[in-house]
């Protein structure tokens, strides 16, 4: 099976998010990056593909030159090739911008499924598949938590509000994944899968390269455009049940407080 | 110049999903403030027998697409009649549910309209005639305002459970338009449905929350969380260090890896408080907070704190709240 993993390289969810000067885009120089966690959980899904079918997994990922490092880390992982589109054209694209760079590196490596993340724990947009599923004018089978395929159908299982439903596919077809660190249970890179990463093909592409022009996925295209941020209000300073009260003491002082003060039981 | 604001409803299982009636309400606002109709758009199997609901809301004007092959959301199917219903009612500004069948829906349908989304937004302003839409990033832990290039359609998918709603006029009828639209050959489809019919409270629903953490010591103790949740209507949640440990399942995790909730009150229990998990929880109304360690970054986020130890704590705080309950 030829799969394709769409990955970004994300701030690790443990980052302290600061504004930047300009307001509208964050302090990057205390932040640690790494795989998108719910890409990182397709990266081990298309592994799992690989040992079951054989085939290739290759990684398709952008930004600046930091990134190699998660397709490194991927490709230490297990995946044999990465492909990193690079080019300054993109720094203000919208996610419709990404999805046609993503689409046409799809196009050309010719995959029999592409799997990423359901959204990126950085910008939440939970765009990158379903847009790439449009543009390619495949299905898209979203929030997966359990992956099967026999080569030629794709079967998941995801949560629906309430519930939860199976779905499937004929091939090709994108699959974002759901669920969790517990359901997908990432592996680590070993040693020697390090050491093996190093000499994997990672192919660093300009839009040209890829038949595309900014005019149709730069800034310039962008349709949306974020234009500030602010931090969630702060919260009012809380107070600690008084410490003298015995355990009994302080339940009823927390019943009374809820009901009371906030009024919410 | 555009027509209209133009909402797509939730249809599913026999009814409009409340997030609809949201979404009209919001839509109403913006069509009074920029002078436009407010139309919507309704499909489903069976929704014809329920459009007058969306009236209520103050949609002037729906149009329905009714079909036994739209019983389930399936994007290959629904797209491309939406996109078809969408260009008949010249819309300035597209509202959706950001539902998990809405935001795929909006993603792709903002493809192939080639326009910019604001998925999972929680405030719409509009100032002189220009939409903004501002929207949680990283998990909560900071806000972004997007605003769209001029002359490019404005979609906009809301967060259920922000918008508020109008209160319902039962007298307002709305103009329905039946669409006859093609419905394509589709290559995936819904194999099974398995609803849980147990009562539990969807944690991104709920107006409490009940959520344990690695304090809770083992999977067993989480009897103890439900019983209190039982006596609240509360949903359970838990923290990532729970769920990795396989005392919990994965839909119950709360986080910036999980869901992102706000519920009026959050009482974590037994749970320090990584950053990813105050990002998911951190916009709650009122937080409650349990934990042993006066040190616990939680206590920075709550509006109570309670620095006990929780096996002595809470049964006895939840007699307290069952002697409130039966009081009552």
């Amino acid at each position: 099976m030829n799969i394709v993993v769409l990955l970004k390289q994300t701030p690790d969810t443990e980052s302290v998010i600061r504004i930047a000067g300009d307001g509208r885009s964050i302090e990057t120089q205390d932040i640690k990056w790494i795989i998108n966690p719910y890409d990182e959980f397709a990266v081990e899904a298309a592994l799992r593909l690989k040992e079951q079918h054989g085939g290739t997994v290759t990684i398709v990922s952008w930004g600046p030159q930091r990134v190699v490092e998660s397709i490194r880390t991927a490709l230490a992982m297990g995946a044999d090739k990465g492909m990193l589109i690079d080019d300054e054209a993109l720094e203000e694209s919208d996610s419709l911008g990404i999805a046609k760079v993503l689409a046409a590196a799809v196009q050309e490596l010719n995959p029999d499924i592409v799997l990423c993340g359901h959204r990126a724990v950085d910008y939440d947009h939970n765009q990158r598949g379903p847009m790439v599923a449009e543009l390619l004018g495949w299905p898209h089978l979203p929030l997966a938590v359990s992956l099967e395929c026999d080569g030629t159908t794709v079967k998941i299982e995801r949560p629906v509000e309430g519930g939860k439903m199976v779905v499937e596919s004929s091939l090709p077809a994108v699959v974002t994944m759901g669920g969790s660190h517990a359901v997908w249970n990432p592996r680590y890179a070993s040693l020697p899968g390090i050491m093996k990463a190093r000499k994997k093909p990672l192919d660093v592409k300009k839009l040209a390269d890829l038949g595309l022009n900014p005019e149709e996925c730069g800034s310039g295209a962008a349709k949306i455009r974020l234009v500030s941020l602010e931090m969630p209000p702060e919260r009012k300073p809380g107070r600690i049940i008084n410490g003298d009260l015995d355990t009994e003491g302080k339940a009823k002082e927390l019943v009374r407080a809820l009901r009371e003060e906030a009024k919410v039981i | 110049m555009a027509e209209s604001v133009c909402i797509v409803a939730e249809y599913r299982d026999g009814a409009f999903r409340k997030v609809s009636y949201e979404i009209a309400s919001e839509g109403r606002r913006i069509a009074d403030t920029l002078g436009l109709k407010l139309y919507g758009i309704a499909i489903g199997s069976g929704v014809s027998d329920k459009v007058q609901e969306l009236a209520k809301y103050g949609v002037e004007k729906v149009l329905v697409a009714d079909d036994p092959a739209f019983e389930h959301y399936i994007a290959e199917t629904y797209v491309p009649a939406v996109a078809e219903m969408l260009q008949q009612c010249d819309p300035a500004v597209v509202l959706l549910p950001a539902s998990m069948n809405g935001k795929d829906l909006s993603a792709r349908l903002a493809a192939r309209l080639e326009t910019g989304l604001a998925q999972d937004s929680t405030e719409i302003s509009v100032e002189d005639g220009k939409i903004k839409a501002k929207r949680p990033l990283f998990g909560g832990k900071c806000l972004g305002w997007y605003e769209w290039a001029d002359g490019a359609l404005v979609m906009i998918s809301c967060r259920p459970n922000v918008m508020s709603m109008l209160e319902p006029d039962e007298s307002k009828q709305a103009e329905v338009v039946k669409v006859d639209v093609s419905v394509p050959e589709a290559r995936s489809k819904v194999v099974s449905v398995d609803m849980d019919t147990s009562g539990k409270i969807e944690l991104t629903e709920a107006d409490i929350i009940v959520s344990g953490g690695r304090g809770m010591k083992g999977p067993e103790n989480f009897a103890m969380l439900e019983e209190l949740a039982g006596l609240l209507g509360a949903a359970v949640g838990a923290s990532r260090a729970a769920v990795d440990a396989g005392w919990r399942p994965h839909s119950d995790q709360v986080g910036q890896t999980g869901k992102v909730v706000t519920p009026n009150l959050y009482i974590a229990v037994g749970i320090s408080g990584a950053i990813q998990h105050l990002a998911g929880m951190g916009s709650s109304k009122y937080i409650v907070a349990v934990n042993k360690d006066p040190d616990a970054p939680i206590f920075s986020k709550a509006d109570y704190g309670v620095v006990e130890d929780l096996f002595k704590f809470i049964p006895v705080f939840t007699e307290e709240v069952r002697r409130l309950k039966s009081s009552e």
